[in-house]
């Protein structure tokens, strides 16, 4: 049985937080609760011409991977709004492959 | 598109299809949408995955729109004031009717008694109204006078204007691949090897309808990222170079790397030679702007800018995306005029992967088509403020020189003006104007203003006399074109989904006054008829149908004919040629080459001032949370940013006894705000940023308070006419300031 699980790739995180609003509408969650919350690591900078500024969006234990939604075909209400279209739903294994074959170098599966 | 645009569920929500544009306000994006409605009421909007270039994608502003809709202070009805209680919360709800009657008999009034000129319309920046506001004006209330009263119209204007003078075509974009319906897989099309990013920020801004994540996806498509800014913002992190210039030293920075470019020889002869002007003047002129001459100016080492210039050369093809610290520069002109020529001597010009432009389509009529100038008699056309004194502004966009119009109101040279019309502009707040108390104050002796917005603001709250309702893009029918219909990549409809109260679209509002104001010089009786007018070939029904209209797309149009009114090869200048030394400028007695000039208040320039203000301030950077005053009341949004920021570099906190979060006083020879301190390395030791659009919804809303507009108003700091020979520019991202702990 496959499991599904979310692929963040953050090289590109923007940091827009549209995941966060899309999610709390979807789940009618309150302003203090987050089925996925974005983070930030630096900026602080490596050397001259080098700095380290990376948003990280980061399921939470209310995240369902969008059950309903996506029962009815659509995606993650959190990877279809993703600006920056780091966020994919789909078979762990696949995202595993889809990792390797783009290069992606910043990237985290969340197994929900 | 294969689906309907509106669909209705099991459990009776109505889901209509759009195209997002405003208010609430950003740039003509079209972000594709899905607005659900249940009850009447709008209850969520999702991203539309059919939409060809958002494929779904939104930002926080329209995936919260519910709570801007249904926030308990939207204006749902028409109210009206006593003159003497500007500034008051004294409103009182009254009919459409008798709105429509006092705004009517106010207009007739004026124009009976001091002529239809002492009317003016200010707009804001973005809306929809920009693309009403001369239509309105010319054709309803009969006054030449539009008025954008950002000091020195710098705003979009600039920019296109003098690319209208150098290049003859509508505004030069990246060439994002956003007009095929296949996109980036579109055989023929090229991803831009390099994107300058100069002094812009397209990830938060989507300018003029770019839909600014495109840079992102064109990033992981291999395009790589030179960012010019004196902030390193997220992207520039990312950057393959990042070159951190002083604020308002961009002309400079550009004339060097012409010098690198062509002093080595690596531009395009072959371009050069047939398709621009005046090539061996412009060389002539920046042979001495060395990058050693750069370095001192720029803070930009030699050495860097001329590794950039040499990259940027040799690997066409490569795009420029100049932004608004072009036009909010006193020497922007003639910025850029330089970096309009590095977009061309590389041969970059119209080619895939390069810089697009724009492009008559038969479907389309082209924006000027409905502003009804050519209706008002030679007598009142030649009464628009400015006309005399910049023709250069006004010729092109047909609006007045701002910075005249508060010479006007103050002054009553050349005229008094009577009437005003906020047409979605919130100028007090830090958006469109300098001197903010002096615009409060000048306005405030007008005998008579309407306003037309979506929630009481400072603006109106302080000299407004009746308030209209205004829709938002999901309560009226519109259409979207991104920049405006100067250089459209696709063509969306906006569909009404609901209606909120009373509220009326621009449109609406329109149709109404022309009734009473203007019936005879008014073909059309309905917003379909005036939607249809506008799109030429093409009707709202199929647009509506077809989900988005994508114009044909030729590359190289100079060389096939299809710029020129004419027919003829070339571009639409007076030599026919893109124009490196601009006859145009030169027939207005400007300088027909790029110079630099210091900003008129820099450490350089008033070395006395320096000392008390020690520090240069930038302001105006741009946020996901919000468009420029816009949002402020929309709680989501509000925590994402609740607080006006202040960018410092700990060093100069350090040195100022200035912690993270501390609130600091701006402070300079014009006027003060007070904002929060950020601290970061990203901003150099000797700069400071600060956030604009501030007023605070939350608080009283009555003078002097006027919801905490003076508060961190920094455009309190900033100087009235200090602006370029063309009427252009002023340096709202190059001041000097001090800082210090507030109270």
């Amino acid at each position: 049985m496959h499991q599904n699980a979310l692929l963040v790739n953050y090289d590109y995180c923007t940091g827009c937080k549209s995941c966060e609003i899309a999610c709390r509408n979807e789940l009618g969650l309150s302003a203090d609760q987050w089925g996925i919350k974005v983070t930030e690591v630096g900026p602080f900078q490596i050397d001259n011409e080098k700095w380290e500024w990376d948003y990280v969006a980061v399921p939470t234990q209310l995240c369902t991977l969008c059950k309903n939604r996506v029962a009815e075909g659509a995606k993650p209400a959190c990877a279809l709004h993703c600006l920056a279209s780091v966020i994919e739903y789909g078979p762990a294994e696949d995202l595993v492959k889809r990792v390797k074959d783009r290069g992606l170098k910043k990237s985290a599966i969340y197994l929900i | 598109m294969d689906q309907e645009w509106r669909t209705v569920l099991e459990d009776g929500t109505c889901v209509t299809r759009s195209c997002a544009w405003s208010p609430p306000g950003d740039h003509p994006v079209g972000c594709g949408v899905r607005l659900f409605v249940k009850d009447g009421k709008l209850v969520k909007v999702e991203g539309d995955p059919d939409h060809p270039v958002t494929k779904g994608r939104l930002c926080p502003r329209c995936l919260t729109l519910p709570e801007y809709l249904n926030h308990p202070d939207r204006i749902l009805y028409p109210m009206k004031r006593n003159r003497e209680d500007r500034g008051k919360d004294a409103w009182e709800r009254i009919s459409w009717d008798e709105a429509l009657d006092l705004i009517t008999d106010e207009v007739v009034r004026a124009r009976e008694t001091y002529g239809a000129e002492s009317i003016v319309e200010f707009t804001g920046t973005g809306r929809q109204a920009v693309m009403y506001c001369m239509m309105f004006a010319n054709g309803i209330l009969g006054t030449p006078n539009v008025c954008y009263s950002q000091s020195g119209y710098s705003c979009y204007g600039p920019r296109t204007v003098a690319t209208a003078y150098v290049m003859g075509v509508g505004y030069p974009e990246i060439d994002n691949a956003c007009r095929f319906p296949d996109t980036y897989d579109h055989p023929g099309w090229q991803r831009p090897n390099y994107i300058i990013l100069w002094g812009k920020a397209p990830l938060e801004s989507n300018p003029d309808g770019f839909f600014g994540h495109s840079i992102i996806d064109l990033m992981k498509r291999g395009t790589k990222i030179i960012s010019i800014d004196p902030r390193i913002n997220w992207i520039g992190t990312k950057a393959e170079y990042h070159l951190q210039l002083r604020p308002g030293t961009d002309a400079a920075l550009a004339m060097a790397m012409l010098n690198v470019i062509i002093g080595e020889d690596l531009y395009d002869h072959d371009f050069v030679e047939n398709w621009t002007y005046g090539f061996d003047e412009l060389a002539e002129r920046v042979k001495d702007a060395t990058p050693e001459w750069a370095e001192e100016i720029t803070w930009v080492k030699a050495d860097k800018i001329r590794e950039v210039a040499r990259i940027y050369a040799k690997n066409t093809p490569s795009s420029i995306a100049w932004g608004l610290a072009i036009d909010q520069n006193k020497n922007g002109v003639q910025a850029g005029h330089a970096i309009m020529a590095l977009m061309v001597i590389t041969g970059n010009f119209d080619v895939p992967g390069g810089i697009s432009v724009g492009m008559r389509d038969n479907n389309l009529e082209p924006l000027q088509s409905l502003n009804r100038w050519e209706i008002l008699p030679d007598e009142t056309r030649n009464k628009m403020i400015g006309k005399q004194e910049y023709p250069a502004l006004t010729n092109v966009l047909g609006q007045c020189q701002p910075d005249l119009v508060l010479d006007a109101l103050e002054t009553g040279d050349p005229y008094q003006l009577h009437v005003g019309f906020f047409e979605s502009s919130n100028l007090l707040t830090p958006t469109a104007c300098a001197q903010p108390k002096r615009w409060r104050d000048a306005l405030r002796k007008l005998d008579f203003i309407f306003a037309l917005d979506t929630f009481m603001n400072p603006t109106i709250m302080a000299c407004a006399d009746v308030v209209l309702p205004l829709a938002s893009y999901a309560e009226g029918d519109g259409v979207v074109l991104t920049h405006y219909g100067l250089n459209v990549s696709f063509v969306g409809p906006i569909n009404k989904a609901l209606s909120m109260g009373e509220c009326k679209s621009e449109i609406e509002v329109m149709l109404d006054l022309a009734k009473r104001l203007n019936p005879d010089e008014w073909p059309w009786k309905t917003p379909e008829e005036v939607l249809n007018a506008k799109l030429g070939g093409l009707t709202f029904e199929k647009l509506r149908e077809m989900g988005v209209y994508q114009p044909q797309v030729e590359y190289k149009k100079h060389e096939k004919g299809l710029i020129r009114p004419d027919g003829q090869p070339g571009v639409n200048t007076p030599t026919g040629k893109i124009e490196l030394y601009s006859t145009v400028f030169e027939s207005f007695g400007e300088d027909p080459l790029p110079y630099y000039t210091e900003p008129p208040y820099s450490p350089v320039s008033q070395p006395e001032l320096a000392k008390e203000f020690p520090l240069i301030l930038t302001t105006g950077a741009r946020t996901f949370a919000s468009f420029h005053s816009e949002h402020r009341q929309v709680p989501s949004l509000r925590r994402l940013v609740p607080d006006p920021i202040v960018e410092i570099n700990p060093e100069t906190a350090d040195e100022y006894g200035i912690k993270e979060g501390d609130w600091v006083l701006i402070k300079n020879m014009f006027g003060e705000a007070r904002e929060k301190a950020h601290l970061t390395p990203l901003i150099n030791k000797n700069v400071v940023h600060a956030q604009h659009g501030w007023w605070y919804p939350e608080e009283d809303p009555e003078e002097p308070n006027l919801f905490g507009n003076w508060k961190s108003n920094v455009n309190s700091l900033m100087p009235h006419k200090q602006i370029g020979h063309l009427g252009f520019g002023s340096n709202y991202k190059s001041t000097i300031c001090s800082i210090e702990l507030a109270d």
